[in-house]
């Protein structure tokens, strides 16, 4: 469920032939409660709030679980997952970057009017947004950690410019349509059945070689590993879900093309966040930026970085709107989309308050956003509904957080 | 030169018997001014190896301010530092570092979200670039069998999973951590600000059979202590500072907690003035 999460790796292998059944549920169970106890519940929450919310729209919708309405989900999810996927960067440093929104409609209006006002080609166009983005949060960055000014409050004032910027940009007519075949692809193609069993595979093949080789690392290095059965049921798992996945979408027309990109994007930031120096030194710095200094690590520089991402996501986010909607507007990226972003990624399980957290959790808060707005519209719910639920589940996941980590502050000593 | 203790204005402290090897870590004439303060003046320190050593002195004394400039924290306005017989010139704590001189501070400087062996290695990751030959990929498991090695070196048996996160350990298993990963990189000397404040006496134990541990493992260990209780149990020599000078020097076995408390108040009255 949770693949950046090694969790499990670390418990010595008990052997012994001697395992009825009912001990290994025994220990289970007492590992589940343990966890409770530790705070450490990972992606469960979230999960089974998925299950539930899938059930109830289910029940109410019929095609709610339908090839073609998961197709439009994933295609809905794709932008505020992708920018998430940054913002989950930020919040592991202990920061907030309210500016996303804004510099998603800046970097959305860039795409759109350097093609069509300017005559850009498409890639050139695509850079200039990507660049644009990554300098505004380089810039954010560099102001928070070298003024001194908290984040919330740099990223505020960005909020509020780059919005402006964005209205400047886009000049008097306040939309511009982009119908550019190449952009349009993004958002709105879809992978060859073929090719969408290819990835599947690709995918499995590259889970089970990560597990092997850390495993066979262990093995080396003479440390314990995880029980057999426990890797075993994890490869099951993701063969299951790929498959049943591509098998769905292949129903409609196909894995879309922006969700292969936004699963893209998510493992490489979970290989970042967990498998790098880089990403270490962030939790570093949002569990404890004076230890991390000391370590010899340069919070200045990570920091920078990371907002840099931030923006750069931010752009990503803006260009697959362009390519959804065929336009940039003075709509893009305003709204609600901000608070949409941020609640994704608490909700996914990333902490508020820095050093804990994990990619996986932009696109679990996403799918959790997405489905609800997804459901409530096939219901034909007016707004109000949606933003009071999503704001209910908001602060449900926010509290179970807050419970756990009331439990993990009395277990701690 | 800096050997030369006659210069110490210590007058009636018993002054530890010349070692015939030169000290591994060695100041002399440190001075250091914070405007109109003269928190330090023309003091000499020195550590052997396989020796502990406690700085000991009233608050203000001038002790974390000598470690500091020491460890290059705040470099000193004068004075001379030479490690392993040759001058060093220490700007920055990472100067200290990469010479094999490690600090652990008082307030530990862990991050509680990582887990022990993050922790240990932290700012020294080991990585390996074998697929993709690009792309850098923590080795976490050679990290944990050294972090593992490292402890059981150390003889410290009360960390039983390295995986754990350091937010749930005891304050004694969490200054064992700090020691140990102070002590892993090779190190020459140690320097300990405070290591036993706000610890139970049996993990007050633990951290002082650690500290003999690295002594016996010929590093030079410095620990800066208000407790005499516990400098008179691991300490073999023991340095008074008072109001920004060194005022004497014991041997632990020559000397009684009264003569060095008489030397932190000045009650001997025998301060150089």
């Amino acid at each position: 469920m949770k693949p950046g999460h090694a969790g499990d790796a670390d418990r010595p292998a008990e052997g012994g032939s001697a395992r009825t059944a009912k001990s290994v549920r025994a220990r289970l169970a007492g590992a589940l409660v343990e966890r409770w106890r530790h705070g450490e519940l990972g992606a469960l929450p979230v999960v089974l709030s998925l299950v539930v919310i899938a059930i109830y729209f289910q029940a109410q919708v019929p095609v709610y679980l339908s090839a073609r309405n998961i197709s439009n989900l994933i295609v809905q999810i794709a932008a505020t997952g992708s920018v998430a996927v940054g913002s989950v960067l930020v919040l592991l440093l202990g920061d907030i970057d309210l500016s996303i929104g804004s510099v998603t409609g800046l970097c959305s209006a860039v795409l759109g009017v350097l093609i069509v006002n300017a005559g850009v080609p498409w890639w050139l166009a695509v850079l200039a947004a990507l660049a644009t983005g990554a300098a505004i949060g380089a810039f954010q960055g560099a102001w928070t950690a070298l003024v001194g000014v908290p984040s919330f409050v740099v990223t505020l004032a960005g909020f509020l410019a780059w919005q402006g910027v964005q209205l400047r940009v886009l000049g008097s007519t306040g939309t511009v349509n982009v119908f550019e075949p190449h952009i349009e692809k993004i958002a709105q193609s879809f992978l060859p059945p073929v090719w969408g069993w290819v990835l599947a595979l690709a995918a499995v093949a590259a889970f089970v070689m990560t597990l092997w080789s850390d495993r066979a690392a262990r093995v080396r290095a003479g440390l314990s590993v995880a029980p057999r059965l426990g890797m075993a049921a994890r490869i099951a798992l993701i063969v299951v879900v790929a498959g049943a996945a591509v098998e769905l979408l292949n129903r409609f027309n196909g894995v879309p093309t922006v969700g292969v990109i936004f699963l893209g994007l998510v493992v490489v930031f979970a290989y970042l966040t967990t498998r790098t120096r880089f990403g270490r030194y962030v939790f570093a710095v949002g569990g404890n930026a004076e230890a991390a200094r000391r370590a010899g690590i340069d919070v200045t520089r990570i920091r920078v970085i990371v907002f840099a991402i931030s923006g750069l996501m931010a752009a990503v986010g803006g260009i697959i709107f362009v390519s959804r909607l065929t336009a940039a507007s003075t709509q893009t990226g305003g709204g609600t989309f901000l608070l949409e972003v941020l609640a994704a990624v608490v909700i996914g399980g990333t902490s508020l308050f820095g050093g804990r957290g994990s990619a996986w959790s932009a696109l679990l808060g996403a799918v959790v956003i997405g489905s609800i707005a997804n459901g409530l519209n096939l219901m034909a719910q007016p707004p109000e509904i949606k933003y009071m639920v999503e704001g209910a589940i908001l602060l449900a996941a926010v509290s179970i957080d807050a419970v756990a980590r009331r439990n993990r502050a009395t277990a701690g000593r | 030169m800096a050997t030369d203790r006659s210069a110490d204005p210590a007058g009636g402290g018993a002054h530890a018997a010349p070692r015939a090897d030169r000290p591994i870590l060695e100041a002399s004439g440190i001075s250091k001014r914070f405007g109109a303060v003269e928190a330090l003046r023309e003091v000499d320190f020195e550590v052997y190896a396989g020796e502990v050593v406690a700085l000991v002195g009233d608050n203000g004394a001038g002790k974390s301010t000598l470690i500091k400039c020491i460890v290059g924290t705040h470099p000193p306005d004068e004075g001379t530092i030479r490690f392993q017989g040759s001058e060093v010139h220490i700007h920055a704590p990472s100067d200290a570092t990469r010479l094999g001189i490690e600090t652990v501070y008082q307030d530990l400087a862990l991050c509680d979200n990582l887990d022990v062996v993050q922790n240990m290695f932290l700012g020294r990751e080991r990585v390996s670039r074998r697929f993709p030959p690009v792309v850098e990929s923590l080795s976490e498991a050679e990290m944990e069998r050294r972090s593992l090695e490292a402890l059981e070196t150390l003889d410290v048996t009360t960390i039983s999973n390295v995986r754990e996160r350091v937010a749930s350990l005891s304050g004694g298993q969490r200054q064992s951590v700090a020691i140990s990963r102070a002590a892993m990189w090779n190190s020459k000397v140690v320097i300990l600000d405070e290591p036993t404040a706000a610890l139970g006496i049996a993990q007050t134990k633990q951290v002082l059979a650690l500290v003999r541990q690295l002594r016996e493992r010929g590093l030079g260990v410095v620990v800066i202590s208000h407790n005499l209780q516990e400098v008179f149990t691991v300490a073999d020599r023991i340095v008074v500072l008072r109001l920004g000078r060194r005022v004497a020097t014991f041997r632990r076995e020559d000397t009684t907690p009264e003569a060095v408390v008489a030397a932190i108040t000045g009650a001997r009255g025998d301060d150089g003035r």
